[in-house]
């Protein structure tokens, strides 16, 4: 009782603060190009003419979905020395986060290839251009624009998931906070700065994400057909 | 100490999820009940309650929910008299963490109603209250209850967490067994698939009553 | 001689057969319209044409050379016919010169300042040279179906496949396109055309087929076939019923 919040003392470890602020996003926008880009493929792979490729891909996302990303880290981090792969904490956590996020990302691309109409894909052909040209320059883009906004909530959940690979000591904000407050005590100042920091970092990605938007899309001047897709945190 | 990994490991595992269960219900219930009251506010004419509940929903989904774990956690031990169960703290931060959850989902769904389903039932002289009550909340019923089964996963999973605060339940268990067996990938296997057990029914149930409601409702365009 | 030769062709949607030993030939630089029910195959014939759907029996040659689905062939071909589209197709993503200019630099891997001078040129033809920046949402459907058609025109195409190019505008939309066409046509282009303007079809073509339960039923000069001498009497009652 009579709790007398010391922020002094939370903000003399600032540089450590800063650190693990970097690492978080350098952590997330690496995961999350990764996740883009494995979720198309992802996705084209759902939507492949091979029956067995679209089941393996099914089979991975109703798995990875269904199962907790604490429980896929230890897996990854504890379970699989037994078998002779040894990944270090940071490789196990970027790879858990990028497992874990591409099942999201590859069914919301896979939604946004399905809104793109046949006659697209026809139109370019018609112009001599082969599948994979009608792909790269016809359908991905606007593919992209349809789901942009389910894109950035998966970014913005993939950012605030890295926070529990700390679980398995990887040195990101979250366990420097841990880190602190087991030399300084101030435990609720600690979570409460370090919470602030991550509203910011998802304020950011929100602002940034949206001004790149407009750059990567702006020949939509209407407001984009959105397609809402059941996001999922953890 | 070290010992095989046998039956006997597999059933406290199980054994386990029973808290596993206990604390997604109460986390799903008790963010239900939260979330429901919110959604009022967040589609309140008044506007500072719309602004709180939205702010309530930025703060909850724009933080990690670990750290939202650990800070009540925290407060809850030093700042009360009483010292709170690991049960009680964790059913708290996750029910908070859930109705965020909630508010989005039902207020998508109430959004989705035309307007004019509201003036119609105005011009009959309801009440707003009444509106909702009788008219747009047993149509928006139907496109909420696919992503509801969805949040029902979203919790089940999010109590893993807890394990990290001291609450024992199937992830816990699962750390606990594989410390003295030293065999952690056949142990958090198991606790993935119960986990699955959980998860994938609910999942399909989720998916099942989203198509039948597409089927109902947008006829397909062709050309 | 002829640039498009159809000998026999049969093509079904599983059970479903939409062209049943369709035969014939178009004139190099001649116009065919082709008119008949919806539904009876008319937008079939063309896609196959241009390999956009494979038939089940017969053949397809396009410039002496065979339909088939090879890709490299495919696109060989496709660069040599131009297909314009009911619904425009336009790509949204790009703006009207790089609607133009991605096939040039794409496919056929020409400079960016040569894709550029085309796309002018074909543009100009068209009418619309100052829309060259416009995205496509922000043209009406005629100027974004003249798009479309340059877009074709860029690649120099032996032949044109319209597809009732002008049954997604409003009517005052429909006169600047088929102006457009009817200048191809004076121009010399080799051309296929599915319509249902009857007095354009007349005015422009070469020749008229008239299709029936996938099956080119009656084909003859449009004098003929609208000047009251169709010899079926499905042909009669289709030509009574469009605005003759
Ligand atoms: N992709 C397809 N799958 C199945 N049936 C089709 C397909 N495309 C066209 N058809 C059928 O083929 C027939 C001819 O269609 P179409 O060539 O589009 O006719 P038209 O252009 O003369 O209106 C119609 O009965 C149509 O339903
Ligand atoms: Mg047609």
């Amino acid at each position: 009782m009579d709790y007398v919040f010391q922020f002094r003392e939370v903000f003399r470890y600032w540089p450590l603060l800063a650190e693990g602020t970097v690492v978080t996003i350098a952590m997330s926008i690496g995961a999350m190009v990764l996740c883009v880009i494995f979720g198309t493929l992802g996705a084209l792979a759902r939507r492949s003419r091979t029956m067995i490729l679209r089941w393996l891909v099914i089979i991975y996302i109703d798995i990875i979905r269904n199962t907790p990303f604490l429980v896929q880290l230890f897996i990854l981090f504890f379970g699989l020395p037994s078998l002779g792969i040894r990944l270090d904490a940071m490789s196990a956590g970027v790879l858990g986060i990028v497992i874990y996020n591409t099942a999201f990302t590859t069914e919301i691309i896979r939604a946004g290839l399905q809104a793109i109409h046949k006659s697209q894909v026809e139109s370019g052909l018609s112009i001599g251009m082969s599948r994979v040209q009608v792909f790269l320059y016809v359908v991905i883009v606007p593919a992209l624009q349809k789901v942009y906004p389910a894109l950035v909530s998966q970014f913005v959940l993939l950012m605030l998931g890295t926070s529990i690979v700390s679980a398995i000591g990887v040195e990101e904000l979250t366990s420097y906070a841990h880190q602190i407050q087991t030399t300084n005590f101030r435990s609720i100042e600690v979570y409460l700065v370090v919470i602030c920091i991550y509203m910011a970092l998802t304020l950011m990605i929100r602002f940034s994400m949206r001004a790149l938007g407009r750059v990567l899309f702006r020949y939509r001047h209407r407001r984009p057909g959105r397609i809402t897709l059941p996001v999922e945190q953890l | 100490m070290l010992r095989e990994f046998g039956m006997g490991d597999v059933y406290y595992l199980v054994a386990s999820a029973r808290w596993t269960f206990v604390l997604s219900l109460i986390a799903f219930v008790g963010g239900g009940l939260i979330g429901g009251l919110m959604t009022l506010a967040r589609i309140s004419r008044f506007a500072p309650l719309r602004w709180f509940a939205a702010g309530y929903v930025e703060v909850l989904q724009g933080t990690p929910l670990l750290m939202q774990l650990f800070l009540w956690f925290f407060m809850l031990t030093l700042l009360l008299p009483v010292e709170l169960p690991a049960l009680a703290v964790a059913a708290i931060a996750l029910s908070l963490n859930a109705s965020s959850f909630a508010i989005e989902i039902w207020r998508g769904s109430i959004e989705a109603i035309p307007k004019t389903q509201w003036e119609s039932a105005a011009s009959i002289g309801m009440s707003r209250l009444q509106q909702l009550r009788y008219i747009i909340a047993p149509q928006a019923i139907r496109i909420g209850i696919a992503p509801t089964v969805g949040l029902a996963v979203i919790v089940i999973k999010a109590t893993s967490l807890t394990a990290l605060i001291g609450f024992v339940e199937v992830t816990r268990a699962g750390q606990l067994v594989s410390g003295v067996t030293f065999q952690p990938l056949l142990t958090y296997s198991v606790v993935a698939l119960i986990y699955l057990a959980f998860c994938w029914p609910l999942s399909i149930l989720s998916r099942r009553l989203e198509q039948n409601l597409d089927v109902n409702r947008t006829p397909e365009l062709s050309q | 001689m002829s640039i498009v030769h159809l000998n026999s062709v049969s093509k079904n949607f599983g059970h479903i057969e939409v062209l049943k030993n369709v035969s014939m030939d178009v004139a190099r630089g001649s116009v065919v319209s082709i008119i008949g029910r919806s539904g009876s195959g008319k937008s079939t014939l063309l896609r196959c044409v241009n390999g956009l759907e494979p038939i089940q029996g017969g053949e397809i040659t396009v410039n002496g050379k065979k339909v088939t689905r090879d890709e490299r062939a495919l696109k060989a071909l496709r660069q040599e016919v131009g297909f314009v589209f009911q619904s425009f197709n336009l790509f949204p993503h790009l703006t009207v010169e790089r609607n133009i200019t991605i096939g040039l630099t794409v496919v056929q891997k020409k400079a960016r300042t040569e894709a550029k001078a085309l796309a002018e040129q074909v543009l100009r033809q068209v009418g619309l040279i100052d829309k060259l920046n416009a995205y496509p949402d922000e043209l009406s459907g005629g100027q974004q179906q003249r798009v479309a058609i340059a877009r074709c025109l860029a690649l120099s195409p032996k032949l044109m496949l319209f597809d009732e190019v002008t049954s997604a505008l409003d009517p005052e939309l429909k006169g600047e396109v088929l102006r457009v066409i009817a200048d191809l046509a004076s121009a010399g282009m080799t051309m296929i055309l599915v319509t249902h303007e009857m007095h354009f079809a007349r005015s422009v073509s070469h020749e008229i087929k008239f299709m029936n339960a996938g099956k080119i039923w009656e084909s003859g000069p449009p004098e003929k076939l609208f000047g009251g001498e169709a010899e079926t009497p499905e042909l009669r009652q289709f030509v009574q019923h469009h605005a003759y």
